[in-house]
């Protein structure tokens, strides 16, 4: 169990109360760098180089939507820039000004192209970016299977491993971040289905997918069972509760930055369809209701300089989007990120999967698809073919609904992105 | 001008209650019942066709069918101990009160720091050295300590507003029926049986209702001691809210949790009804 759950539900709450109108200060409305340490290098290191200073105010996506809706509906607000994920963006492309005329020379042509959300225009600014990494502790090295190479894992050394570990140390020794807050569906959207489908949506049901998820459901014999109240995966790597784990780089930072020479960062292990795994992209934008356009723009700018990069990267463990030397300075848990994604990304047989998009608010629900799923097989046994068909109705459905075209790695779709 | 007094009195009462609460209901009614502008029933087959529907369903009820009749024999004990007490009444019951100056998302982490694998109790055990390594007693694999920690929070919590009620209602009853029945040999059993049992019944009524529709409402104390673990109506409300942003199947569940508190407040109305005749 963790406090993460309720500290950031008590963090939303009191932003919301305390993000009033009398502030000057441009506001800087964000679903990132929401844990309290966080938000407070925001403000300190990244934000006090602005002049006159930002209001810079994260929040959960529910309430950060919300507010956005009613202030466009309002059709007058207080919100200079947002930021949140590509995820969170995608929804507001008819609330967003064009930013075409920022200069973003240094920033990557893919990235540049998701911001402009399938629009001619572009709708956000890439700001930041992160994925999903496995770390251990040094103390399970040794357990690794015969000739496996830590950089290049496959799903059945990663069982073997973790097999070892729970029959060698007397208990199981793998992480899992399963709790309310945790990111497990990411794991399932970008790292083991695709690995094993070459799919995220389309393949939900095949027999590649069901043998995934019998895959994981003999990882899970050799996962901590207090997996399920788990947030941030860097609490029990701390606290040597678990010796392996998956998280996003962002919540493992503190691991490596309290205990450097405990842990290695690695790369997400490969399936029979590659070595998937989830970049993520977080994007600044301005609402047509801004009260102060050019503000917004200088913020805008402001945020993509080298020198604000690096103090992001600093503060929030997102890496920069712009190619910029790394300080040797930089803390552990930079270092050893910035390796593991290098040799993720280059790898062979790496397979990005990109997080979803196109849903708009029925994002939620998608994730819930693959948190149902992943509850009902590997937490209540529920047959894993009856679960699946089952479930592949809902998302069927769903992607009608929202009309959401496939993305990557499934491949395009003229309409909804069909479940076969 | 006299006439119209007492409606003028009750009009700010009613102006506030129309805007805070029937204009938001009926808001949420019609969300329940509507789906992309059209009237259908679509929110509610949604919600009833989840998997995760009748464990909640299941969960909610059962916590309430365990947890308000423990409560209530417990607030007619501390209750009835309270009345009995000559001296240091006022501050044993202020003790037993406590609780109730506390949230209950706070009720919950403070049972939480005592369940969970660092907590207290494992701290305990193995002082006593019962155990080797800290137990993982909240875990998804044994929702009955998960549900049986919710009691217990549940318990300590929210017990102390039945017996408030109790107590005040005990305070009414005329002491002369006891004596009475004390002159013609009645037990003390007998006496609470016959006498402050009967008479209590609109201090029941009023203690049973509002604690039956605060168990259907639990949601905190669930949240910080079970997580997802154990899924109860406002959670599934919360969820279909905010993670899923579905609007119109969270509307329709607190539908349901509304429909079942008015079924139990008007069931309680009805066994509990005293009539004007027989009231003291």
């Amino acid at each position: 169990m963790t406090f993460d759950h309720i500290r950031s539900a008590a963090l939303a709450a009191a932003v919301l109360t305390m993000a009033g109108p009398a502030l000057a200060e441009p506001l800087f409305w964000s679903t990132q760098a929401k844990p309290v340490e966080e938000t407070q290098r925001m403000r300190e290191q990244v934000m006090a180089g602005f002049p006159g200073g930002v209001d810079y105010q994260p929040s959960d996506e529910g309430p950060w939507i919300t507010r956005i809706q009613a202030e466009a509906q309002a059709g007058s607000g207080t919100i200079a820039v947002l930021g949140g994920l590509h995820g969170d963006l995608s929804s507001l492309g008819a609330m967003l000004v064009d930013l075409s005329s920022i200069d973003t020379s240094a920033v990557g042509a893919a990235m540049l192209e998701l911001g402009q959300l399938g629009t001619g225009e572009q709708k956000y600014i890439p700001w930041m970016q992160a994925t999903y990494l496995m770390v251990a502790n040094k103390k399970a090295l040794p357990y690794l299977p015969a000739g496996a190479d830590l950089n290049a894992l496959t799903y059945d050394q990663m069982i073997a491993w973790t097999k070892a570990l729970a029959e060698g140390t007397g208990g199981p020794k793998f992480g899992f971040p399963a709790g309310p807050k945790g990111l497990k569906h990411r794991f399932f959207q970008g790292f083991l289905l695709p690995a094993y489908t070459g799919s995220t949506v389309t393949e939900f049901r095949s027999a590649e997918a069901e043998g995934a998820w019998n895959v994981f459901k003999e990882l899970w014999k050799y996962t901590n069972p207090a997996s399920t109240g788990y947030g941030f995966m860097q609490e029990q790597l701390l606290t040597d509760e678990v010796w392996v784990a998956f998280d996003h780089v962002a919540r493992i930072a503190d691991a490596f930055n309290q205990r450097p020479d405990d842990f290695v960062a690695f790369p997400a292990p490969a399936g029979p369809k590659g070595r998937a795994f989830m970049p993520v992209l977080a994007g600044i934008a301005v609402p047509t209701t801004a009260p102060d356009q050019a503000q917004s723009l200088a913020l805008i700018e402001y945020m993509l300089r080298p020198e604000t990069q690096i103090a992001t990267l600093r503060a929030t463990n997102f890496f920069p989007v712009i190619a910029t030397e790394i300080p040797a300075d930089m803390p552990p848990s930079v270092r050893a990120s910035a390796a593991a994604i290098a040799a993720m990304t280059g790898a062979p047989d790496a397979l990005p999967a990109l997080l979803p998009m196109g849903l708009g608010d029925k994002g939620g629900q998608f994730s819930q698809i693959y948190t149902d799923t992943f509850e009902r097989i590997v937490l209540n046994g529920q047959p894993v073919r009856a679960v699946l068909d089952e479930e592949a109705a809902v998302l069927r459905a769903l992607m009608v609904e929202a009309n959401a075209p496939c993305w990557a790695p499934d491949l395009a779709s003229d309409g909804p992105c069909p479940v076969k | 001008m006299p006439r119209l007094l007492p409606y003028l009195l009750l009009a700010p009462a009613t102006a506030f209650l129309c805007l805070f609460f029937l204009y938001p209901f009926s808001l949420v009614a019609i969300d329940s019942l509507t789906r992309d502008g059209t009237w259908s029933l679509a929110n509610f087959e949604r919600m009833a066709g989840h998997w995760k529907f009748g464990p909640t369903l299941r969960n909610t009820l059962l916590l309430a069918a365990i947890v308000v009749p423990l409560q209530l024999t417990l607030a007619l004990l501390m209750a009835s101990m309270v009345t009995r007490l000559d001296r240091a009444r006022g501050m044993v019951l202020y003790i037993f009160a406590i609780p109730l100056g506390i949230s209950d998302l706070a009720a919950g982490l403070v049972w939480l720091a005592i369940f969970e694998q660092s907590g207290f109790l494992n701290s305990a055990l193995s002082g006593l050295g019962l155990i080797d390594t800290p137990q993982l007693f909240l875990g998804y694999q044994s929702k009955g300590v998960i549900f049986t920690a919710v009691v217990l929070t549940e318990l300590w919590r929210a017990t102390a507003i039945m017996m408030v009620i109790l107590v005040a209602g005990m305070g009414l009853i005329p002491k002369e029926y006891g004596e009475a029945a004390e002159v013609f040999g009645a037990s003390r059993w007998q006496r609470f049986r016959r006498i402050t049992l009967p008479l209590l019944k609109p201090s029941l009524q009023t203690a049973l209702i509002l604690r039956v529709i605060m168990a259907f409402e639990v949601f905190a104390v669930v949240l910080a001691l079970g997580g997802t673990n154990l899924p109860v109506l406002m959670s599934e409300t919360y969820n279909w809210q905010f993670t899923m942003q579905e609007r119109g199947v969270a509307a329709a569940y607190a539908m349901v949790i509304l429909a079942i508190s008015v079924g139990f407040t008007v069931l309680i109305l009805r066994l509990l009804h005293v009539p004007k005749e027989a009231r003291p």
